[in-house]
């Protein structure tokens, strides 16, 4: 396992030489150079997982060197390896290597082809040093490198400036986050003297009482930085935005990995949520209100990428939940399988995308089924995830363990709202796919449904194929697969699986199976299942209404509009503190500080102007200011 | 005190008071030599007959008659000026002048008192003494005053050698 | 009590140079402003011996020469300019002699 280090090390070289050489390399080179950095790592990480497992120990470090120490608290660049780690790597490596391959395909002819995988692979490089670190100042290293990628990868297309503004709002948002977390590691290093994550929580186990205040703002500084990254209330608003970069971003950071950093970041220090119950709490009530917010929002998107955006929050919202009811195993297990299946639906958007030729409105598409069969038939893969539709499908599995678990903790309005999601989910899900797949002439959407004449949205004939490509429909499939059987990891025990992550996870985070009597197991999967059925045709008639809407002209009415601008968020945070910045700055315009620093020299002028008035010329006057300055010096030189 | 340093004494600040009261220059002239002769007897009453005579001498004799060609030169003039002007100056001379006297009469005196004569001999000594830098440059100043003056004073060249100048170029 | 010679020399330098400065702040005339700034110079001369004869020192009569070998230079060159003035035609008035005018 000494080889721990080469699993960042792979992708930061490849992204050092996509960033030297990469204005030199033609055609698909740089893609190439991207995959296969990416692909080594996938292979270290393979290769370091399978030695830890065969190991049976239930933690290995990993020092490289050390990067500072002073003052009795030290950072150095150290690699934990233990059952959470191989977890995240296993996910950040596998599915962003089928990424990269999708990317070499659907990437190509765009300009900046070698910066964008540069990029991508200086992104997966971060999010693998977030996973791996030891300490909490090595982990703010990843998180930075992560939020910085994120900027640089939504704002790709550039020469946009409304890509420029997306990627500024994720980057300023998530900052408001990232302060927050730096604060809680200063708090926690203060408090308990460390920065490693190890130390800290047994410190914290022996220092801090269940409850204590201390624990209590450590845990609410760290959750605000989770919030930020994760784009959960109240910091959710950079998501939707951030869709402006290419379907493989939105796949691989705003889907499978970044997002999770906050999910991850709360389990990789549960000791001390778990130390501060009231914190726990609202992690709970913060997923479950995300999930259900989001949910709302995605169903009256129209354009595809932000319902999927919207549902990202939305699943990031149940592994929330499922935090905060103690189900760590089950937040992670739902963030394992949510990478795969929403990866797989990002990735297949960009596909539909940009075969009909940038078309974002899902209003504009239909009868895709015909046109484009396999996206179909992976789309439907992931959809069957994304809604848990049993027997195949890994999300079935993750969040019906969620969903248990919530019963078990005992908090039954978050279970309603869990299952008030599960509704929202199916919704929009199928919504979703009646909009873009439907045969149009039996959904009512004849041709008069369009805005042009005679052409579909793609500006080709009706009927038509459109192939895909066997470069970005390999790593597909490869996903389709995984979506498929990934619930086998941890398959509910009472329909005959056996919780393998769950004891696996067990060995870095405690274990909370859904213990309870298998019979209840089953009655709340099918009550979820009733749900998700029920969900369906209501879906499909909205997606009725939203294509008899365009055809008509119609616009969003009052509540779907409030829901389509993600409950009016962005406006709330626009008056309260755009504004007041703004007016700071208004009239702040000739600014105080440099109006203090220019006054000396602005003084100075006026008083020479004052004192160029005593050289008047007139010597009688020169004669009689000597004769005063004369008495008055003689004055003071004797009675002072 | 000697009575004849105090009547001398008063003649001078008499004759110094109507100088500057004058209209016509030439009797303000006249009287500051009334002045300055006053004050070379106080001076000699005091002992220092060397600056006795030199007052004479130099300021009355030279300075003054100097003055003197000027004005005829010049032509006696007569300035007129408000009675009113007179305040201010006078309350700031008045002011000083407090000061000063307050200032001079509050000194110890020094252990001679007052009529110790001091005989020229030691005024050389002293003077060719400690003090030669000064007189060296005492006498550059005067030189560069008559360079000066000399230059001032010169009217215009003479036309032929105008005329010699520019044949020449 | 008596007045001694000291203190009467310096009152008598010292309102004769009060009178100076005042005749130099009235007078507009170029002439008589010189002639005021002889009277201050001359003062303050007399003030020097009589601190001279007072300490029975040479050094008093010393800076009684300095200050006329001074008061002469200046004289001779604020005449010479006077005499220049009025050659070129110029006025003497103090006033006027800032601005250049005629006389």
């Amino acid at each position: 396992m000494d080889f721990l280090w080469l699993v960042p090390a792979f992708p930061l070289a490849g992204f050092l030489v996509l960033a030297f050489f990469g204005r030199g390399l033609r055609g698909r080179s740089g893609g190439v150079v991207g995959s296969a950095a990416a692909g080594l790592s996938m292979a270290a990480a393979i290769a370091v997982s399978i030695a830890f497992a065969a190991s049976g120990s239930s933690g290995y470090t990993l020092t490289l060197w050390s990067w500072f120490s002073s003052g009795g608290l030290a950072s150095s660049f150290a690699f934990r390896l233990d059952a959470l780690s191989v977890a995240m790597i296993l996910v950040v490596t596998v599915v962003g290597f089928l990424i990269h391959l999708f990317s070499i395909e659907h990437m190509a002819g765009e300009e900046g082809y070698p910066r964008f995988f540069a990029y991508m692979n200086l992104f997966v490089s971060s999010m693998l040093i977030l996973v791996l670190a030891d300490n909490l100042v090595l982990l703010y290293l990843g998180w930075e490198g992560v939020g910085l990628c994120s900027y640089l990868l939504i704002g790709f297309w550039y020469r946009d400036p409304a890509n420029g503004l997306a990627a500024r709002k994720a980057f300023i948002v998530t900052r408001v986050g990232d302060v927050s977390l730096l604060v809680g590691i200063f708090l926690v290093a203060q408090s308990l003297g460390s920065f490693g994550i190890q130390e800290s929580a047994q410190r914290a186990l022996a220092s801090w009482p269940v409850g204590s205040p201390t624990a209590i703002w450590a845990a609410a500084l760290i959750l605000g930085g989770a919030l930020g990254k994760s784009a959960q209330l109240p910091l959710q608003t950079w998501l939707p935005d951030a869709m402006a970069g290419p379907s493989p971003v939105s796949a691989l950071i705003h889907a499978a990995t970044m997002v999770t950093a906050g999910v991850y970041l709360v389990a990789r220090t549960h000791v001390i949520f778990s130390l501060a119950p009231p914190v726990l709490l609202a992690v709970g009530v913060i997923g479950a209100a995300t999930l259900v917010v989001a949910g709302a929002s995605a169903v009256v998107q129209t354009d595809i990428k932000r319902v999927l955006a919207y549902s990202t929050m939305s699943q990031i919202g149940y592994m929330f939940l499922a935090l905060g009811v103690g189900a760590w195993t089950g937040a992670i297990f739902h963030l394992v399988t949510h990478a795969f299946f929403k990866s797989l639906l990002f990735l297949a958007a960009g596909v539909i995308i940009n075969a009909l030729h940038h078309e974002h409105d899902i209003r504009r598409m239909g009868g895709l089924s015909k046109r484009m069969p396999f996206v179909f038939w992976v789309f439907l893969i992931g959809a069957f995830g994304l809604t848990a539709l049993p027997p195949v499908s890994s999300g079935f599995a993750s969040k019906d363990g969620i969903l248990a678990a919530v019963w078990e903790s005992g908090d039954y309005w978050l279970w309603i709202a869990g299952l008030v999601g599960v509704f929202l989910t199916s919704l929009y899900t199928f919504r979703l796919l009646f909009l873009v797949f439907g045969d149009r002439a039996r959904d009512g959407r004849a041709r008069d449904g369009r805005a042009r004449d005679g052409l579909d949205a793609a500006g080709h004939g009706e009927e038509g194929p459109l192939p895909t490509h066997a470069g970005m429909a390999v790593p597909l499939a490869i996903l389709a697969v995984l979506c498929l059987f990934g619930g086998l990891l941890d398959f509910p025990s009472f329909l005959g699986g056996v919780p393998f992550l769950s004891a696996f996870l067990g060995g870095a985070l405690p274990f909370s199976a859904a213990g309870g009597a298998s019979g209840t197991e089953a009655l709340l999967s099918a009550i979820s299942l009733a749900v998700t059925l029920a969900g369906i045709p209501f879906g499909r008639m909205l997606a009725r209404r939203s294509a008899e809407a365009l055809r008509a002209g119609r616009s969003e009415p009052g509540f779907g509009a409030f829901l389509k601008k993600g409950w009016l968020f962005d406006s709330a945070y626009a008056f309260l503190f755009q504004r007041p910045f703004e007016w700071i700055a208004r009239i702040n315009r000739r600014d105080i500080v440099d109006r203090a620093s220019e006054g000396f020299g602005a003084a100075n002028l006026s008083l020479s102007l004052v004192l160029r008035r005593s050289q008047t010329g007139r010597i009688r006057l020169y004669v009689a200011a000597l004769a005063l300055g004369a008495a008055l010096i003689v004055a003071a030189a004797v009675f002072l | 005190m000697n009575p004849a340093l105090l009547v001398s004494g008063l003649i001078a600040v008499a004759a110094t008071i109507l100088v500057i009261v004058q209209r016509n220059a030439v009797h303000a002239l006249l009287y500051l030599i009334v002045s300055l002769f006053a004050l070379a007897v106080s001076m000699l009453i005091l002992g220092a007959s060397f600056a006795a005579a030199l007052e004479i001498v130099v300021y009355a004799g030279a300075i003054l008659v100097l003055f003197v060609f000027v004005v005829m030169m010049v032509g006696a003039a007569s300035s007129t000026f408000k009675p009113s002007a007179w305040i201010l100056p006078a309350l700031l001379g008045a002011a000083l002048l407090a000061e000063l006297v307050y200032v001079s009469l509050g000194r110890p005196a020094g252990q001679a008192g007052g009529a110790a004569s001091v005989a020229p001999k030691a005024v050389g000594m002293a003077l060719f003494g400690p003090y030669l830098l000064g007189s060296e440059i005492a006498a550059f100043l005067l030189l560069s005053g008559l360079v000066g003056a000399f230059r001032l004073a010169r009217r215009d060249e003479p036309p032929s050698a105008e005329a010699g100048k520019e044949q020449s170029r | 009590m008596t007045i001694q010679a000291t203190d009467f020399g310096l009152a008598v330098a010292a309102i004769i140079f009060a009178a100076g400065l005042v005749g130099l702040l009235v007078r507009r005339n170029m002439l008589f402003m010189l002639l005021c700034t002889e009277i201050m110079l001359n003062a303050a001369g007399f003030a020097f011996i009589v601190a001279g004869a007072s300490w029975a020192s040479a050094q008093g009569q010393v800076m009684f020469i300095f200050l006329l070998a001074v008061a002469a230079a200046e004289v001779a060159v604020g005449l010479a300019l006077v005499v220049f003035l009025f050659g070129k035609g110029k006025s003497l008035e103090l006033d006027s002699i800032v601005s250049g005018e005629e006389r």
